[in-house]
């Protein structure tokens, strides 16, 4: 059973989908590219997400123990979902995610404690929604914790509004495009 | 220990179920089952069923009622609990997006914020 969610009737951006290359705060070169489905990058994810600062976690993910967060990649980097990473030569520094919900997407995005402050998530979520307009995506839909006020800041100039203020967490939606009208 | 067991239609509320159950036959627990219809993806019928088979399963009985309120059963959970002087109450520990991320129902959140009972949630 899927929940009615609400979303705007504006549609946002538009977004600049991957590649992207740009310099971060700290000087870095980052460069984001839509996953490619190797086997080099899955083992990348898995490395940052085990290393990823327990402090961090939301509503259980990224799972705490490795073999569960190789089940998790494995299950949001399926063929249905749309993933975008942010590289830092061969590091994997974040990641974005639209994993399927019936005529929506659910969003999440991760950066790496080393990674975090210097513009990465930012570019990292605006090419995932680029990525997602171009593959057809109409509405995005995510939760995050009322308390995260960064988070919540940086989705809301980004366009999402808010659908769901009554849960412990935030529920957000963006529209990426009309809905496809089939009748 | 007396056990009040919350339970909806959705899938964690059958794992509260079942560990319950467990626990009361090691534990001699005493427990008393609330349904809540929920308008959730089983019907009250079959969540009865579901409690019928897991209690003889285990080879325990319980007290089986019906939780009335559909606006707000978590009231009515914790209202229970407290004037019926239970020690605990259970209830399913949410459940779990495409994305992976667990999200707790409004009951839930309802008994856990309100609740002077002692309350686990099963996971």
């Amino acid at each position: 059973m899927t929940r009615d969610r609400g979303y705007p009737e504006a549609i946002a951006g538009p977004f600049e989908g991957p590649p992207r290359t740009f310099e971060d705060r700290a000087g870095r070169t980052i460069e984001i590219r839509a996953h490619d489905g190797s086997n080099e990058e899955y083992e990348a994810l898995a490395s940052m997400y085990i290393e990823f600062d327990p402090a961090d976690r939301a509503q259980g993910i990224p799972p705490s123990q490795e073999q569960r967060v190789r089940e998790w990649l494995e299950a949001i980097l399926g063929e249905d979902c749309l993933n975008v990473i942010a590289w830092d030569d061969g590091t994997a520094a974040g990641h974005a995610t639209l994993v399927p919900d019936g005529d929506a997407y659910e969003l999440a995005i991760f950066v790496l404690q080393a990674y975090q402050e210097a513009g990465i998530g930012t570019r990292l979520l605006k090419t995932l929604l680029g990525y997602g307009a171009e593959e057809g995506v109409e509405k995005v839909w995510l939760t995050v914790e009322r308390w995260n006020k960064p988070a919540v800041g940086l989705y809301k100039k980004i366009g999402f509004e808010t659908s769901d203020a009554e849960s412990f967490e935030l529920e957000m939606g963006i529209r990426l495009a009309d809905a496809h009208d089939d009748d | 220990m007396r056990i009040l067991l919350g339970i909806g239609s959705a899938d964690d509320s059958l794992q509260a179920l079942e560990r319950t159950a467990e626990r009361a036959a090691e534990a001699d627990d005493e427990v008393t089952v609330a349904i809540i219809d929920d308008d959730g993806p089983r019907g009250v019928g079959e969540i009865e069923a579901a409690v019928d088979g897991t209690l003889d399963d285990w080879g325990i009985t319980a007290e089986i009622r019906h939780v009335e309120s559909e606006t707000d059963p978590g009231s009515e959970l914790v209202e229970i609990a407290e004037s019926e002087g239970f020690d605990r109450i259970v209830i399913g520990g949410g459940t779990t997006s495409p994305m992976g991320k667990i999200q707790l129902g409004s009951t839930a959140e309802f008994v856990l914020l309100n609740s002077h009972v002692s309350v686990t949630l099963v996971r």
